[in-house]
């Protein structure tokens, strides 16, 4: 070989290899493919694992599945969807995102539904969350509601009965008389964790019973308000009292994972806690936890807290008929039956259909579904706040600009649990919305 | 100026302690991979615990590791050689046949890595939608020779600029042409540098994680997404998190002890004349 083409082997070589794992693998498929994205919930795995089942009644059906981290998947599924790249054919995504998706125009309408598919049997709080124009634009594969969770035998100890509906003056009453930091024993767990869908999760529906909201019906922000002012001082003077060391880095799954060791007295979170929390496999308390609706404060009727993982089918999906079909069976009334067949009725999918209420052998099985069935028909996601309210969504703000604002707003909030003064945070939170709402044109 | 014993026992204790400090929350990972979910969420920390293979078993039920282990390999090593196919003759150019705007380009090439990748994502989203890219090993393996290739020119520049221009000249009145000279010359000399930038970039290849995630969906996804999928919203995750990161890391690991002596070498290589 010459000098000169010896030198060249090592370019050649190079693009050789590089060349090799460039060629594309696609094979030929006679299938339809559809491709499922989804978060790594523990129904969601479920589902994955009893969906071959489908694939038997579907021969001519392939499922390929993507599943990401729940921030993960919505950048990308916005991205995908926004760009129409058609990359997915069934999306997993909440009931914020669905009546936003909708009026872009980037989901398609569940009209014709199979007869026996009975929508009529979804619970009517949830339907209403995920349609658009009186049409439905997803359909619900669980959904949640929140609720207080307390340990039986701290209260017992204490000498206390949690009252049957509780108020927040309660509640700190009682996280006071729990409390015993010197046992690592906190009153009170909350989630700190900045995050629309995180802290705010739970401080907007707080605000909401203390008479608060975000905006008046002129798109006016009402954050520094007294109201205001009185939930989030009741929200960081019990965190700061009678919660965990370091409460602004846990989030829901820091927190269920302090209750489910045994570290908090009270918890107010999503009903879908309870049924990690009743698991002996999870939870180290399983057999101690006790539970009650959501507190009330002075304003009671105004919208709680409502959240559905729902399916949906992207317009720009070139398989619709048959992502219609598997999207029809993961959400059916066959398929509730099949996970309850398979993983017992403590393991179905809890929030979307009154047939599972009606069911004695779900009831007998998971004894909080009475609450949980309570707490989503009180929900009230379009509800009024104390004054009227130009904009959807219980826990949240039904509009785009949410994600943002929620995140910033819940990062000043998060603040006040580490010291600072609950008036200025909320003057900041004040000043920071206005600009954030004048930038994205509101009033619109 | 001679150390003491002392002064070397301390050095050692810190060389020590650094090492651990870097290493332990890698070690922390491992341990936690092998304990139940709710030992993995104890507080305090357990440290002594009945170790379980249980994250294992699940991780491994619920997805192909060997599938997107491949496409690691696969997109990794195919990133690397593509760019080290550009970045070779464009850093011989650069460094023994400079202009007038050599330093310009180069610092141009360096401040494309300062824009954040977001920034260009959507873009770039476009243009792989249009050519059929997405999920697609070709795809990632061009996107990953694009992203190093700027560190791997920078690197392979200052390698090549100490090998003395006397020494080429040389072979050139032997009667070497460009493709002898960089084969006999150059190359050996340049062996360990060359090697330790390829390796660098096969590191950064395999970790990377945000082109990764946002380009592939089922076909093409590499382990940075086989551990994205075990991160859960709602419910206990540590350990089998642990699990897949212990999964998807033990290769490179692997790798990168093996060949820790040529990383070492050539990353130290010109330091002392």
């Amino acid at each position: 070989m010459s000098k000169r083409r010896r030198g060249g082997a090592f370019f050649a070589f190079c693009l050789a290899f590089a060349a090799a794992a460039l060629l594309p693998l696609g094979a030929a498929r006679a299938q339809t493919t559809i491709t499922i994205a989804t978060v790594n919930n523990g129904d969601m795995v479920v589902m994955q694992r009893l969906a071959p089942q489908f694939e038997r009644q579907n021969p001519n059906i392939r499922l390929r599945w993507v599943v990401l981290e729940e921030n993960v998947l919505r950048q990308r599924v916005t991205t995908d969807i926004a760009t129409r790249a058609g990359q997915f054919d069934v999306l997993t995504i909440g009931n914020y995102e669905v009546p936003i998706w909708a009026k872009q125009g980037w989901l398609s309408a569940f009209d014709n539904l199979p007869a026996g598919y009975d929508a009529e049997d979804l619970l009517p709080a949830v339907r209403t969350g995920i349609s658009h124009e009186n049409k439905l634009y997803a359909l619900p594969f669980y959904a949640e509601s929140a609720m207080t969770y307390y340990r039986t035998d701290l209260l017992q100890r204490a000498g206390i009965t949690m009252p049957e509906k509780p108020t927040y003056a309660q509640i700190r009453e009682i996280a006071e008389k729990i409390t015993d930091k010197n046992s690592q024993t906190y009153g009170l767990c909350l989630r700190g964790k900045p995050g629309w869908g995180e802290n705010m999760g739970f401080v907007t529906p707080l605000v909401t019973a203390f008479g608060g909201q975000w905006f008046d019906n002129q798109w006016r922000t009402k954050i520094d308000t007294p109201e205001w002012r009185r939930a989030i001082t009741w929200y960081s003077d019990g965190l700061r009292q009678f919660g965990p060391p370091g409460a602004t880095s846990n989030g829901f799954n820091e927190t269920l994972a302090l209750f489910a060791g045994g570290r908090c007295g009270l918890w107010i979170d999503a009903t879908v806690a309870a049924g990690l929390l009743y698991d002996p496999k999870q939870s180290q308390v399983a057999d101690r936890v006790g539970f009650a609706p959501m507190p009330t404060g002075d304003f009671a009727g105004g919208p709680t807290w409502l959240w559905s993982w729902n399916l949906a089918i992207p317009a720009t999906s070139k398989q619709q008929e048959a992502a219609r079909a598997f999207v029809a069976w993961a959400t059916s009334k066959e398929y509730i039956q099949l996970v309850a067949r398979e993983n017992g009725w403590v393991a179905v999918p809890p929030g979307t259909r009154r047939s599972t209420y009606e069911n004695a052998e779900y009831q007998k099985a998971a004894p909080f579904a009475s609450f949980v069935l309570r707490a989503i028909n009180e929900a009230n996601p379009t509800a009024s706040t104390r004054e009227p309210r130009p904009y959807g969504g219980a826990q949240f703000v039904g509009i785009p600009e949410y994600q943002g604002i929620g995140t910033q707003v819940g990062q000043t909030i998060a603040t006040t649990l580490t010291g600072q003064n609950v008036e200025q945070a909320l003057r900041g939170a004040q000043s920071a919305t206005e600009r954030a709402m004048r930038q994205a044109g509101y009033p619109k | 100026m001679k150390q003491t014993a002392a002064q070397r026992a301390l050095i050692a204790a810190l060389a020590w302690g650094v090492a651990l400090l870097l290493f332990f929350p890698i070690l922390w990972m491992v341990l936690t991979s092998f304990k139940s979910e709710v030992a993995a969420i104890a507080t305090p920390p357990q440290l002594l615990f009945e170790p379980t293979l249980e994250s294992y078993a699940e991780v491994q039920s619920r997805a192909e590791y060997l599938r997107f282990a491949l496409n690691s390999v696969v997109v990794s090593l195919g990133g690397t050689l593509l760019a080290l196919a550009f970045a070779v003759p464009a850093a011989y150019s650069m460094a023994f046949h400079p202009t007038e705007r050599t330093r310009g380009t180069l610092l141009w090439m360096l401040s494309t890595k300062m824009l954040p990748p977001v920034g260009v994502l959507v873009p770039i989203y476009l243009l792989f939608r249009t050519v059929g890219a997405l999920d697609t090993r070709t795809g990632l393996v061009v996107i990953y020779a694009l992203m190093n290739l700027p560190i791997l020119v920078w690197m392979l520049f200052t390698f090549f600029k100490e090998v003395p221009k006397e020494i080429l000249e040389a072979g050139r009145m032997d009667g070497a042409r460009t493709g002898g000279e960089f084969w006999h010359l150059l190359l050996p000399l340049t062996l360990p540098g060359i090697a330790s930038t390829g390796l660098l970039s096969l590191i950064l290849c395999w970790n990377e994680a945000f082109w990764s995630l946002n380009l592939t969906s089922s076909e093409a996804a590499p382990l940075t997404a086989f551990i994205a999928s075990f991160s859960s919203p709602q419910g206990l995750f540590f350990a089998k998190l642990s699990a897949a990161s212990t999964m998807a890391v033990a290769p490179i690991l692997v790798f990168g002890w093996l060949s820790q002596r040529q990383l070492v070498r050539g990353l130290t290589f010109g330091a002392v004349k």
